[in-house]
């Protein structure tokens, strides 16, 4: 079992984003993340999946995605070199200025921001590849994390390789 | 020329065409069905069931080669329809199907009739569209028929809210004599590679097997598959959709193979140490238990789906093409080759193959005065001198035809092989009678099968379908009976059919003639007279052995290996425990 991330863009239709889910739970293959928003041509959305999966099922739902109509173009980013990000909002319920202070700390080591303060809420915005994130939220571990916003996985293969018409 | 929604997509059916609709009237689709009326160039047929407007699109598509169009209104029109539209995808058959939608403002409301019919058919469609604007319609009809015949066929749905059909709203009519579609563009020629590669695999074998699928016959390919074989001189069988691409009767051919395959095609694909797929997909129908599969193999497969290969069991050589296109790419190569199939290691292998087919194992008992369910398919073979167009249900009755009739022409066995569709035999015989006006169509079913769509004898009457219906009836649902004798200690949970009804005097009610058949000796004189009657549709209710069953058979988690065979042919029954 491997993680892989599929980069695919697909004609931004009414129904298209069904399609990809949907052969997802019909042929059941493990979803872990998907994001989706349109491109800068407006007629095409690009999606971020990650997955884990033997190479054999991921080979068939690379195959699969491409069978679908709407499916323009795929990139799997498994064997590519490539950079993947996430963001996360994360409030947090704090109990006095100290408490406030270090969690200022911790946002600053991890190249955080604060977006919004509170009298007793602080909520930070953090973007970095999952292991960062799992990280950061661990590190405030003695904090009462109250909710935490995740945008899914969106990625981008490094050099020349790229996901274009 | 201004025309309105409905009138629009009567025409571009007109221009794609279409001779036969097959549907079912409703709200939704009134205003379609009243520009259908002011037309003469379409023929609507008016089944009793929207299921049977599906199948019978699909025989229609499946003998002629064209797509199969249907038209159902909204809501119970959909569902209905989904069963046939399902049967179509799995065996990757052209259709398109009109569905009515409630107007598109009441979309989301709940409305009388309202089905989300693009979600409820998005499995089981090679495509779907909504339309969502007028001025898109003829377009989307373009594209749709463009998906349902390239490539690898299936059904495309396109809904069709009311308002989009208004009488009172008119636009020019445009249609496009080509279309392209940027996401969506079929393989056809082979990677030459790949080709050079896989002829030469081939000449250097020593085991040879060819295993040819309904791919064969859905890309129009016969031909050129027959050219390569007799090319080669080596042993060939099909799956249950790709018999009659290769003549039955040819020496070659080794029937059948999986489940309920030849002995000797299954023990081929055993022992061979080449194979080539060609059309087919490895259905788990086929391939018995995947860790026993062509043990010794090297495996060459041609599709023109790219998913399919390597799906189910790794392929050495993949080709992704036409496979009509592919097999003449083939032919060609091995035109050129200086090397030549090795025929004296070859003999070696048809010896082994021949000493298998002295196993006879398409043997069954002759004796005694019960009507066996296989001579009454040799008989029906011998009377339509094999040239019949043969539907069927699913059972027992489906496997007796498949390796009984022995089909020598394409296109000519047309049977539910990938959902396995029970109530799919009568519909789609009305779908190739249709086609075929003066061609004998032939339905071979069973007692449980007709009487899921019994109700199309209606239309058959309608119409004037002369098809012959041939019910194998044992009064027992037969598979379910056979896996319960074979696997849960003859326990026959709900398989025996009571209460069944006078199909003589059912079929008269019709309209049509009845034949109760019980005595073995009534057989051929009953069939015989039935056959003569050219325009008259004959429903045969055949009276056959309660108990027989269908051999050879692989039993679960086996290889080709592990047959159960039949009692009377010369192997022991007890093949599985050796």
């Amino acid at each position: 079992m491997k993680r892989h991330i599929i980069l695919i863009l697909i004609e931004n239709e009414a129904g298209a984003l069904s399609y990809v889910s949907g052969l997802f739970s019909a042929r059941a293959y493990n979803i872990e993340s998907l994001t989706v928003a349109p491109t800068e041509d407006p007629s095409l959305s690009r999606m971020t999946i990650v997955t884990t999966c033997t190479d054999h099922v991921m080979e068939q739902i690379s195959k699969q995605l491409n069978k679908l109509i709407d499916v323009v173009k795929l990139l799997a980013l498994t064997n590519e070199p490539h950079i993947e990000r996430e963001m996360r909002l994360i409030k947090i319920k704090f109990a006095n200025m100290s408490q406030l202070k270090d969690i200022k700390f911790l946002t600053n080591i991890y190249s955080g921001n604060i977006i919004d303060v509170t009298s007793t809420t602080i909520t930070i915005e953090l973007i970095s590849s999952g292991d960062r994130l799992d990280a950061f939220i661990e590190s405030l571990a003695e904090y009462k994390i109250i909710e935490i916003a995740r945008s899914g996985i969106t990625g981008i293969s490094c050099g020349e390789t790229s996901l274009h018409i | 020329m201004k025309l309105s929604g409905a009138e629009i997509l009567i025409r571009c059916l007109k221009d794609e065409g279409v001779e036969y609709l097959f549907g079912y009237p409703g709200g939704a689709v009134l205003n379609i069905y009243d520009a259908l009326y002011r037309q003469d160039d379409i023929k609507h047929i008016m089944v009793r069931h929207e299921q049977a407007a599906t199948h019978a699109a699909d025989g229609y598509a499946r003998a002629t080669g064209k797509p199969g169009i249907v038209l159902v209104t909204s809501g119970p029109g959909v569902t209905n329809a989904v069963t046939g539209i399902a049967t179509a995808y799995m065996d990757s058959i052209p259709m398109v199907v009109i569905t009515g939608q409630v107007s598109s403002a009441m979309i989301g409301s709940d409305a009388f009739q309202e089905v989300d019919a693009i979600g409820i058919t998005r499995p089981c469609v090679k495509h779907n569209f909504l339309i969502k604007d007028l001025s898109k319609l003829a377009e989307t009809i373009k594209k749709a028929f463009y998906i349902a015949t390239t490539g690898r066929p299936g059904p495309v749905v396109i809904d069709v809210p009311k308002d989009i059909t208004n009488p009172d709203i008119k636009i020019s009519y445009y249609y496009s004599d080509a279309i392209k579609i940027r996401s969506y563009k079929p393989a056809v020629n082979g990677h030459p590679a790949q080709i050079k590669v896989a002829v030469g695999m081939l000449l250097n074998s020593s085991r040879p097997m060819i295993y040819t699928g309904g791919g064969v016959i859905l890309g129009n390919a016969s031909e050129e598959l027959r050219k390569f074989v007799y090319k080669l001189g080596y042993p060939i069988t099909s799956t249950l959709m790709g018999l009659g691409a290769f003549p039955a009767s040819n020496n070659q051919f080794l029937g059948m193979l999986g489940m309920h395959g030849n002995y000797e095609a299954n023990m081929a694909m055993h022992e061979c140490d080449v194979l080539i797929a060609i059309g087919a997909r490895f259905d788990d129908r086929i391939t018995g238990e995947l860790i026993y599969f062509c043990p010794y193999a090297k495996i060459i497969h041609i599709d023109i789906d790219p998913s399919s290969i390597s799906k189910n069991v790794t392929v050495d050589i993949p080709i992704v093409g036409d496979v009509s296109v592919v097999l003449k790419e083939m032919n060609q190569a091995l035109d050129l080759s200086v090397r030549r199939p090795q025929n004296n290691v070859l003999k070696e292998w048809w010896i082994t193959i021949d000493g298998w087919r002295s196993q006879k194992c398409m043997s069954y008992d002759k004796q005694g005065n019960s009507i066996k369910p296989q001579a009454v398919i040799e008989l029906l073979h011998h009377i339509t001198v094999g040239n019949a167009y043969v539907t069927s249900d699913v059972g027992q009755h489906q496997m007796w035809t498949a390796q009984y009739y022995g089909f020598d022409k394409p296109n000519r066995w047309i049977n539910s092989g990938g959902l396995g569709t029970m109530g799919f035999g009568l519909p789609a015989a009305m779908g190739v009678q249709l086609a075929y006006p003066d061609e004998t169509v032939v339905c071979v079913t069973g007692e449980g099968s007709i009487q899921m769509c019994i109700q199309e004898l209606s239309t058959c009457l309608q119409y004037g379908l002369p098809i012959k219906v041939i019910t194998l009836n044992n009064h027992y649902l037969g598979m379910v009976r056979q896996w319960q004798e074979f696997f849960y200690g003859n326990r026959y949970s709900h398989s025996y059919m009571k209460s069944l009804p006078d199909f003589v005097k059912l079929t008269e009610s019709y309209g049509h003639v009845g034949m109760h058949i019980t005595d073995l000796s009534d057989l051929e004189p009953m069939m015989e007279k039935a056959f003569a009657m050219k325009n008259r549709l004959v429903f045969m209710d055949i009276v056959t052995e309660q108990t027989e069953n269908v051999y050879p058979m692989i039993s679960n988690g086996k290889g080709h290996n592990k047959m159960y065979m039949s009692p009377h042919c010369k192997l022991s029954k007890s093949w599985d425990d050796r």
